[in-house]
Protein backbone atom coordinates (compact mmCIF):
# COMPACT_ATOMS: atom_id res chain seq x y z
CA UNK A 1 0.00 0.00 0.00
CA UNK A 2 3.28 2.30 -0.14
CA UNK A 3 2.61 3.17 -3.61
CA UNK A 4 -0.98 4.80 -2.70
CA UNK A 5 0.77 6.53 0.48
CA UNK A 6 3.74 8.07 0.05
CA UNK A 7 3.40 9.94 -2.96
CA UNK A 8 0.29 11.72 -1.35
CA UNK A 9 2.50 12.25 1.73
CA UNK A 10 5.26 13.31 -0.42
CA UNK A 11 2.95 15.80 -2.32
CA UNK A 12 1.35 16.77 0.64
CA UNK A 13 4.59 17.53 1.76
CA UNK A 14 5.82 19.23 -0.81
CA UNK A 15 2.92 21.53 -1.33
CA UNK A 16 2.56 22.74 2.03
CA UNK A 17 7.29 23.81 1.18
CA UNK A 18 5.77 25.03 -1.91
CA UNK A 19 3.13 26.95 0.08
CA UNK A 20 5.46 28.45 2.87
CA UNK A 21 8.89 28.94 0.81
CA UNK A 22 7.92 30.41 -2.82
CA UNK A 23 6.35 33.72 -1.61
CA UNK A 24 10.00 34.10 -0.56
CA UNK A 25 11.89 33.68 -3.41
CA UNK A 26 12.68 37.81 -4.14
CA UNK A 27 14.07 37.78 -0.48
CA UNK A 28 16.33 34.83 -1.06
CA UNK A 29 17.16 36.35 -4.65
CA UNK A 30 18.12 39.46 -2.81
CA UNK A 31 20.40 38.35 -0.01
CA UNK A 32 21.92 36.17 -2.56
CA UNK A 33 22.44 38.94 -4.65
CA UNK A 34 23.77 41.41 -1.93
CA UNK A 35 26.25 38.44 -0.50
CA UNK A 36 27.29 37.34 -3.55
CA UNK A 37 27.33 40.55 -5.90
CA UNK A 38 26.79 38.14 -9.04
CA UNK A 39 23.67 37.84 -10.85
CA UNK A 40 24.26 34.32 -12.54
CA UNK A 41 26.03 33.21 -8.86
CA UNK A 42 22.96 34.46 -7.25
CA UNK A 43 20.70 32.49 -9.39
CA UNK A 44 22.04 29.53 -9.12
CA UNK A 45 22.45 29.60 -4.93
CA UNK A 46 19.06 30.46 -4.55
CA UNK A 47 17.93 27.86 -6.66
CA UNK A 48 20.66 25.45 -5.16
CA UNK A 49 18.60 26.62 -1.77
CA UNK A 50 15.41 25.93 -2.72
CA UNK A 51 16.15 22.03 -3.90
CA UNK A 52 18.09 21.74 -0.13
CA UNK A 53 15.03 23.39 1.89
CA UNK A 54 13.16 21.17 0.10
CA UNK A 55 14.65 18.22 0.97
CA UNK A 56 15.33 18.69 4.90
CA UNK A 57 11.71 20.32 5.06
CA UNK A 58 11.02 17.63 7.51
CA UNK A 59 12.99 19.16 9.73
CA UNK A 60 11.76 22.78 9.58
CA UNK A 61 10.29 23.19 13.21
CA UNK A 62 10.08 26.69 13.18
CA UNK A 63 7.26 29.29 12.89
CA UNK A 64 9.53 31.34 10.45
CA UNK A 65 10.13 29.56 7.02
CA UNK A 66 12.19 32.94 5.41
CA UNK A 67 15.19 32.98 8.66
CA UNK A 68 15.68 29.32 8.27
CA UNK A 69 16.04 29.76 4.08
CA UNK A 70 18.66 32.55 4.91
CA UNK A 71 20.34 29.83 7.02
CA UNK A 72 20.89 27.62 3.98
CA UNK A 73 21.37 30.53 1.54
CA UNK A 74 24.14 31.32 3.76
CA UNK A 75 25.84 27.94 3.81
CA UNK A 76 25.38 27.43 0.43
CA UNK A 77 26.93 30.71 -0.54
CA UNK A 78 29.91 30.22 1.95
CA UNK A 79 30.61 26.62 0.64
CA UNK A 80 30.17 26.61 -3.09
CA UNK A 81 30.91 30.34 -4.45
CA UNK A 82 32.73 31.95 -1.19
CA UNK A 83 36.31 31.16 -2.80
CA UNK A 84 34.91 32.49 -5.80
CA UNK A 85 33.81 35.52 -4.95
CA UNK A 86 36.41 36.15 -2.95
CA UNK A 87 39.42 35.94 -5.51
CA UNK A 88 37.28 38.46 -7.75
CA UNK A 89 37.66 42.01 -6.80
CA UNK A 90 34.78 43.74 -6.85
CA UNK A 91 34.20 47.07 -8.78
CA UNK A 92 31.53 49.28 -7.31
CA UNK A 93 30.73 51.56 -10.09
CA UNK A 94 30.58 48.51 -13.03
CA UNK A 95 27.61 47.36 -11.13
CA UNK A 96 25.37 50.51 -11.34
CA UNK A 97 26.08 50.15 -15.07
CA UNK A 98 25.05 47.16 -16.01
CA UNK A 99 22.02 46.54 -13.80
CA UNK A 100 20.21 43.60 -15.48
CA UNK A 101 16.37 45.25 -16.43
CA UNK A 102 14.85 42.45 -13.98
CA UNK A 103 16.08 44.54 -11.36
CA UNK A 104 15.13 48.04 -10.46
CA UNK A 105 11.66 48.13 -9.05
CA UNK A 106 10.72 51.41 -8.93
CA UNK A 107 7.20 51.92 -7.98
CA UNK A 108 6.52 53.01 -4.28
CA UNK A 109 4.14 56.45 -4.62
CA UNK A 110 2.64 57.82 -1.54
CA UNK A 111 5.34 60.05 -0.99
CA UNK A 112 5.41 64.03 -1.94
CA UNK A 113 7.80 64.09 -5.75
CA UNK A 114 10.42 65.88 -3.87
CA UNK A 115 10.52 63.46 -1.04
CA UNK A 116 10.69 60.44 -3.51
CA UNK A 117 13.41 61.75 -5.75
CA UNK A 118 15.43 62.47 -2.68
CA UNK A 119 14.82 58.88 -1.52
CA UNK A 120 15.61 57.36 -5.11
CA UNK A 121 19.03 59.65 -5.28
CA UNK A 122 19.56 58.26 -1.72
CA UNK A 123 18.84 54.57 -2.32
CA UNK A 124 20.91 54.67 -5.66
CA UNK A 125 23.85 55.61 -3.77
CA UNK A 126 23.35 53.59 -0.44
CA UNK A 127 22.75 50.24 -2.63
CA UNK A 128 26.20 50.74 -4.53
CA UNK A 129 28.04 51.51 -0.77
CA UNK A 130 26.31 48.48 1.21
CA UNK A 131 27.41 46.15 -1.64
CA UNK A 132 30.72 47.09 -1.38
CA UNK A 133 30.38 46.55 2.86
CA UNK A 134 33.23 43.96 4.23
CA UNK A 135 30.67 40.40 3.90
CA UNK A 136 30.36 40.66 7.86
CA UNK A 137 28.87 43.98 7.78
CA UNK A 138 27.26 43.61 4.42
CA UNK A 139 24.83 40.22 5.89
CA UNK A 140 23.90 41.75 9.20
CA UNK A 141 23.04 45.11 7.15
CA UNK A 142 20.98 43.57 4.53
CA UNK A 143 19.12 40.87 7.12
CA UNK A 144 18.07 43.79 9.50
CA UNK A 145 17.48 46.79 6.92
CA UNK A 146 16.11 45.28 3.90
CA UNK A 147 14.68 42.30 5.15
CA UNK A 148 13.97 43.70 8.55
CA UNK A 149 14.91 40.60 10.77
CA UNK A 150 15.25 40.91 14.55
CA UNK A 151 18.84 40.59 16.09
CA UNK A 152 17.72 37.18 17.27
CA UNK A 153 16.88 35.79 14.06
CA UNK A 154 20.09 37.52 12.43
CA UNK A 155 22.52 35.49 15.37
CA UNK A 156 20.51 32.26 14.23
CA UNK A 157 21.60 32.94 10.55
CA UNK A 158 25.23 34.25 11.24
CA UNK A 159 25.62 31.78 13.42
CA UNK A 160 27.23 34.51 16.21
CA UNK A 161 25.96 35.46 19.80
CA UNK A 162 23.25 38.68 19.74
CA UNK A 163 26.43 41.23 20.99
CA UNK A 164 27.81 40.23 17.95
CA UNK A 165 25.64 41.12 15.96
CA UNK A 166 24.70 44.20 17.66
CA UNK A 167 28.43 45.36 17.33
CA UNK A 168 28.86 44.64 13.88
CA UNK A 169 25.60 46.40 12.60
CA UNK A 170 27.13 49.14 14.65
CA UNK A 171 30.28 49.42 12.96
CA UNK A 172 28.65 48.17 9.02
CA UNK A 173 26.57 51.63 10.04
CA UNK A 174 29.18 53.72 10.78
CA UNK A 175 31.08 52.83 8.14
CA UNK A 176 27.87 53.12 5.64
CA UNK A 177 27.22 56.73 7.46
CA UNK A 178 31.32 57.74 6.18
CA UNK A 179 31.22 56.75 2.93
CA UNK A 180 27.75 58.06 2.39
CA UNK A 181 29.00 61.25 3.66
CA UNK A 182 32.16 61.01 1.66
CA UNK A 183 29.82 60.12 -1.61
CA UNK A 184 27.74 63.33 -0.29
CA UNK A 185 30.49 65.93 -0.26
CA UNK B 1 26.19 57.55 30.76
CA UNK B 2 29.17 58.15 28.06
CA UNK B 3 28.95 57.88 24.74
CA UNK B 4 31.46 55.53 24.34
CA UNK B 5 29.36 53.36 26.32
CA UNK B 6 26.27 54.18 24.19
CA UNK B 7 26.99 53.28 20.70
CA UNK B 8 25.71 49.34 20.52
CA UNK B 9 22.99 50.73 22.68
CA UNK B 10 22.07 53.53 20.47
CA UNK B 11 21.30 51.03 17.74
CA UNK B 12 19.56 48.21 19.93
CA UNK B 13 17.04 51.53 20.63
CA UNK B 14 16.74 52.31 16.56
CA UNK B 15 16.57 49.08 16.14
CA UNK B 16 13.62 48.34 18.43
CA UNK B 17 15.67 45.87 20.74
CA UNK B 18 16.53 47.75 24.08
CA UNK B 19 14.42 46.90 27.14
CA UNK B 20 12.44 49.46 28.76
CA UNK B 21 15.23 50.17 31.79
CA UNK B 22 18.06 51.00 29.06
CA UNK B 23 15.69 52.65 26.49
CA UNK B 24 15.08 55.45 29.16
CA UNK B 25 18.65 55.60 30.00
CA UNK B 26 19.59 56.38 26.54
CA UNK B 27 16.87 58.64 25.71
CA UNK B 28 17.39 60.50 29.03
CA UNK B 29 20.98 60.73 27.16
CA UNK B 30 20.18 62.33 24.03
CA UNK B 31 17.87 64.80 24.76
CA UNK B 32 21.37 66.21 26.46
CA UNK B 33 23.97 64.67 23.66
CA UNK B 34 23.64 66.68 20.74
CA UNK B 35 26.29 64.31 18.90
CA UNK B 36 24.11 61.43 19.27
CA UNK B 37 21.07 62.70 18.88
CA UNK B 38 22.47 63.44 15.48
CA UNK B 39 24.20 59.91 14.93
CA UNK B 40 20.17 58.62 15.57
CA UNK B 41 18.91 61.39 12.80
CA UNK B 42 21.36 59.76 10.22
CA UNK B 43 20.41 56.17 11.03
CA UNK B 44 16.70 57.20 10.73
CA UNK B 45 17.69 58.74 7.19
CA UNK B 46 19.72 55.99 5.84
CA UNK B 47 16.84 53.29 7.39
CA UNK B 48 14.49 55.52 4.89
CA UNK B 49 16.80 55.43 1.81
CA UNK B 50 17.00 51.73 2.60
CA UNK B 51 13.45 51.13 3.13
CA UNK B 52 12.12 51.65 -0.77
CA UNK B 53 11.42 48.85 -3.14
CA UNK B 54 14.60 49.94 -5.04
CA UNK B 55 17.41 47.93 -2.27
CA UNK B 56 15.61 44.81 -3.09
CA UNK B 57 16.18 42.32 -6.59
CA UNK B 58 13.48 40.81 -8.10
CA UNK B 59 14.27 36.78 -8.78
CA UNK B 60 14.66 36.06 -12.31
CA UNK B 61 11.17 34.89 -14.51
CA UNK B 62 13.54 31.33 -15.12
CA UNK B 63 14.63 30.88 -11.81
CA UNK B 64 11.04 30.90 -10.76
CA UNK B 65 9.62 28.72 -13.38
CA UNK B 66 12.30 26.43 -13.10
CA UNK B 67 11.67 25.95 -8.99
CA UNK B 68 7.70 26.11 -9.65
CA UNK B 69 8.05 23.35 -12.33
CA UNK B 70 10.60 21.31 -10.10
CA UNK B 71 8.27 21.04 -7.25
CA UNK B 72 5.87 19.42 -8.01
CA UNK B 73 7.62 17.11 -10.15
CA UNK B 74 9.34 15.59 -7.67
CA UNK B 75 6.59 14.94 -5.32
CA UNK B 76 4.79 13.39 -8.43
CA UNK B 77 8.28 11.01 -9.36
CA UNK B 78 7.22 7.86 -7.80
CA UNK B 79 3.39 7.99 -9.38
CA UNK B 80 4.81 8.16 -12.90
CA UNK B 81 7.36 5.21 -12.75
CA UNK B 82 5.56 2.41 -15.11
CA UNK B 83 3.62 0.12 -13.62
CA UNK B 84 4.77 -2.84 -14.34
CA UNK B 85 8.14 -1.54 -12.73
CA UNK B 86 6.64 0.04 -10.29
CA UNK B 87 7.16 -2.58 -7.59
CA UNK B 88 10.48 -3.01 -7.89
CA UNK B 89 11.44 0.49 -8.47
CA UNK B 90 9.39 1.27 -5.17
CA UNK B 91 10.91 -1.07 -3.73
CA UNK B 92 15.03 0.05 -4.34
CA UNK B 93 13.64 3.71 -4.07
CA UNK B 94 12.26 3.14 -0.62
CA UNK B 95 14.73 1.25 0.87
CA UNK B 96 17.36 3.49 -0.87
CA UNK B 97 15.19 6.96 0.84
CA UNK B 98 14.53 5.26 3.83
CA UNK B 99 18.33 4.57 4.84
CA UNK B 100 18.98 7.88 3.27
CA UNK B 101 16.42 10.01 4.99
CA UNK B 102 17.40 8.06 8.82
CA UNK B 103 20.85 8.93 8.13
CA UNK B 104 20.24 12.62 7.14
CA UNK B 105 17.36 13.00 10.12
CA UNK B 106 20.03 11.88 12.56
CA UNK B 107 22.85 14.38 10.89
CA UNK B 108 20.31 17.22 10.97
CA UNK B 109 18.89 16.23 14.66
CA UNK B 110 22.40 16.31 16.07
CA UNK B 111 23.27 19.63 13.67
CA UNK B 112 20.13 21.37 14.86
CA UNK B 113 20.84 20.51 18.64
CA UNK B 114 24.29 21.27 18.17
CA UNK B 115 23.22 24.64 16.83
CA UNK B 116 20.73 25.02 19.43
CA UNK B 117 23.74 24.55 22.46
CA UNK B 118 26.08 26.95 20.55
CA UNK B 119 23.56 29.74 20.62
CA UNK B 120 22.37 28.95 23.78
CA UNK B 121 26.50 29.27 24.60
CA UNK B 122 26.41 32.57 22.77
CA UNK B 123 23.16 34.20 24.49
CA UNK B 124 24.72 33.36 28.07
CA UNK B 125 28.22 35.08 26.77
CA UNK B 126 25.68 38.46 25.36
CA UNK B 127 23.77 38.02 28.91
CA UNK B 128 26.56 38.09 30.72
CA UNK B 129 28.22 41.40 29.05
CA UNK B 130 25.08 42.77 28.85
CA UNK B 131 25.40 42.60 32.58
CA UNK B 132 28.19 44.29 33.05
CA UNK B 133 27.41 47.27 30.93
CA UNK B 134 24.22 48.19 30.97
CA UNK B 135 24.21 48.50 34.96
CA UNK B 136 21.73 46.19 35.46
CA UNK B 137 23.24 43.11 36.87
CA UNK B 138 20.60 42.48 39.90
CA UNK B 139 17.17 43.24 40.36
CA UNK B 140 17.49 41.82 43.35
CA UNK B 141 20.72 42.51 45.82
CA UNK B 142 21.65 39.97 48.26
CA UNK B 143 24.10 37.92 49.99
CA UNK B 144 21.32 36.13 51.67
CA UNK B 145 20.62 33.03 49.52
CA UNK B 146 16.86 33.07 51.42
CA UNK B 147 15.95 36.41 49.76
CA UNK B 148 17.49 35.26 46.24
CA UNK B 149 15.24 32.14 46.23
CA UNK B 150 11.54 33.43 47.40
CA UNK B 151 12.31 36.59 44.47
CA UNK B 152 12.63 34.16 42.05
CA UNK B 153 9.50 32.36 42.55
CA UNK B 154 7.75 35.20 42.13
CA UNK B 155 9.20 36.36 38.58
CA UNK B 156 9.84 32.33 37.07
CA UNK B 157 8.01 29.27 36.91
CA UNK B 158 10.79 27.45 37.81
CA UNK B 159 12.51 28.88 40.65
CA UNK B 160 16.50 27.86 40.26
CA UNK B 161 18.54 26.84 43.74
CA UNK B 162 20.06 29.64 45.30
CA UNK B 163 23.19 28.48 47.29
CA UNK B 164 25.59 31.39 49.11
CA UNK B 165 29.29 30.14 48.35
CA UNK B 166 30.94 32.39 50.26
CA UNK B 167 32.94 30.17 52.66
CA UNK B 168 34.13 28.56 49.43
CA UNK B 169 35.22 32.31 48.07
CA UNK B 170 32.65 32.91 45.67
CA UNK B 171 30.46 35.20 47.28
CA UNK B 172 26.43 35.42 45.95
CA UNK B 173 25.96 38.97 44.86
CA UNK B 174 21.97 38.66 44.00
CA UNK B 175 19.89 38.05 41.02
CA UNK B 176 17.99 39.03 38.06
CA UNK B 177 15.81 37.71 35.34
CA UNK B 178 17.98 37.31 31.84
CA UNK B 179 16.68 35.82 28.18
CA UNK B 180 18.89 32.62 26.26
CA UNK B 181 17.08 31.34 24.08
CA UNK B 182 14.00 33.44 23.48
CA UNK B 183 12.99 32.42 26.84
CA UNK B 184 12.84 33.81 30.62
CA UNK B 185 15.70 32.58 32.76
CA UNK B 186 17.38 33.07 35.96
CA UNK B 187 20.53 34.59 36.37
CA UNK B 188 22.52 34.04 39.58
CA UNK B 189 25.36 36.59 40.28
CA UNK B 190 28.51 35.94 42.24
CA UNK B 191 32.08 37.48 42.93
CA UNK B 192 35.24 36.40 43.09
CA UNK B 193 37.58 39.13 44.09
CA UNK B 194 36.92 42.20 41.27
CA UNK B 195 35.46 39.59 39.32
CA UNK B 196 31.61 39.26 38.37
CA UNK B 197 30.64 35.12 37.56
CA UNK B 198 26.94 34.99 36.38
CA UNK B 199 25.02 31.66 36.66
CA UNK B 200 22.25 31.28 34.17
CA UNK B 201 19.77 28.51 35.09
CA UNK B 202 17.04 27.06 32.66
CA UNK B 203 14.56 24.24 32.76
CA UNK B 204 15.96 21.70 30.06
CA UNK B 205 15.17 18.45 27.85
CA UNK B 206 18.05 16.62 28.64
CA UNK B 207 18.03 16.11 32.62
CA UNK B 208 21.80 15.29 32.87
CA UNK B 209 25.02 16.01 31.06
CA UNK B 210 28.65 15.88 31.37
CA UNK B 211 30.30 19.52 32.11
CA UNK B 212 32.04 20.79 29.79
CA UNK B 213 33.99 24.08 29.14
CA UNK B 214 34.56 26.83 26.24
CA UNK B 215 35.63 29.89 25.35
CA UNK B 216 34.17 32.86 23.72
CA UNK B 217 35.25 35.99 23.37
CA UNK B 218 38.02 35.64 26.11
CA UNK B 219 35.37 34.63 28.13
CA UNK B 220 34.89 31.11 30.06
CA UNK B 221 31.66 29.35 30.01
CA UNK B 222 30.95 25.84 32.08
CA UNK B 223 27.58 24.26 31.30
CA UNK B 224 26.73 21.22 32.94
CA UNK B 225 22.78 19.88 33.69
CA UNK B 226 21.05 18.23 36.13
CA UNK B 227 17.40 16.72 37.19
CA UNK B 228 16.00 18.67 34.39
CA UNK B 229 17.65 21.65 34.86
CA UNK B 230 20.74 23.47 32.48
CA UNK B 231 23.27 25.50 33.89
CA UNK B 232 25.72 28.12 32.27
CA UNK B 233 28.64 30.14 34.60
CA UNK B 234 29.94 32.58 32.80
CA UNK B 235 33.01 34.67 33.33
CA UNK B 236 36.30 36.55 33.17
CA UNK B 237 37.83 34.19 35.92
CA UNK B 238 39.75 31.47 34.63
CA UNK B 239 39.23 28.38 33.32
CA UNK B 240 40.23 26.21 36.62
CA UNK B 241 37.95 28.53 38.75
CA UNK B 242 35.05 28.26 36.78
CA UNK B 243 35.49 24.54 37.23
CA UNK B 244 36.42 24.77 40.97
CA UNK B 245 32.66 27.03 40.97
CA UNK B 246 31.41 24.99 39.21
CA UNK B 247 32.08 21.80 41.20
CA UNK B 248 31.74 23.66 44.88
CA UNK B 249 27.68 24.75 43.15
CA UNK B 250 27.01 21.20 42.62
CA UNK B 251 28.69 20.15 45.95
CA UNK B 252 26.82 22.86 47.90
CA UNK B 253 23.32 21.80 46.05
CA UNK B 254 23.58 17.99 47.05
CA UNK B 255 24.62 19.43 50.58
CA UNK B 256 21.43 21.58 50.68
CA UNK B 257 19.30 19.08 49.66
CA UNK B 258 19.90 16.33 52.30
Amino acid sequence: MISNETPTHESSQAQRFRDAALPHLDAVYTFARYFLRDPADAEDAAQECYLRALRHFDSFRGQDIKPWLFAILRNICHAEFGRRSRVVLYDVNADAEERDPTVPIWQEEQESPETEMLRQSDTQTIQKLVAALPEAFREVIVLREIEGLSYREIAGIVDAPIGTVMSRLARGRAILRDAWFRSAA
Amino acid sequence: MTCDGMASLLHALFDGELDAVNAREVETHLVSCSSCASQLRDLRRMRHAMAGPAMRYRAPLGLRQRLESTLPAATSLTARVNPSRRNYALRGFATGSVVSTALAACLLLFVVHQQEEQRIVGDAVSAHLRSLQGHHLVDVQSTDQHTVKPWFNGHLDVAPPVIDLKAQGFTLVGGRVDYLNGGPVAALVYQRGAHVINLFVSPIAASKGGAAMEKRQGLNVRHWARSGLGFWAVSDVDAEELREFGDKFEAAVKNDAR
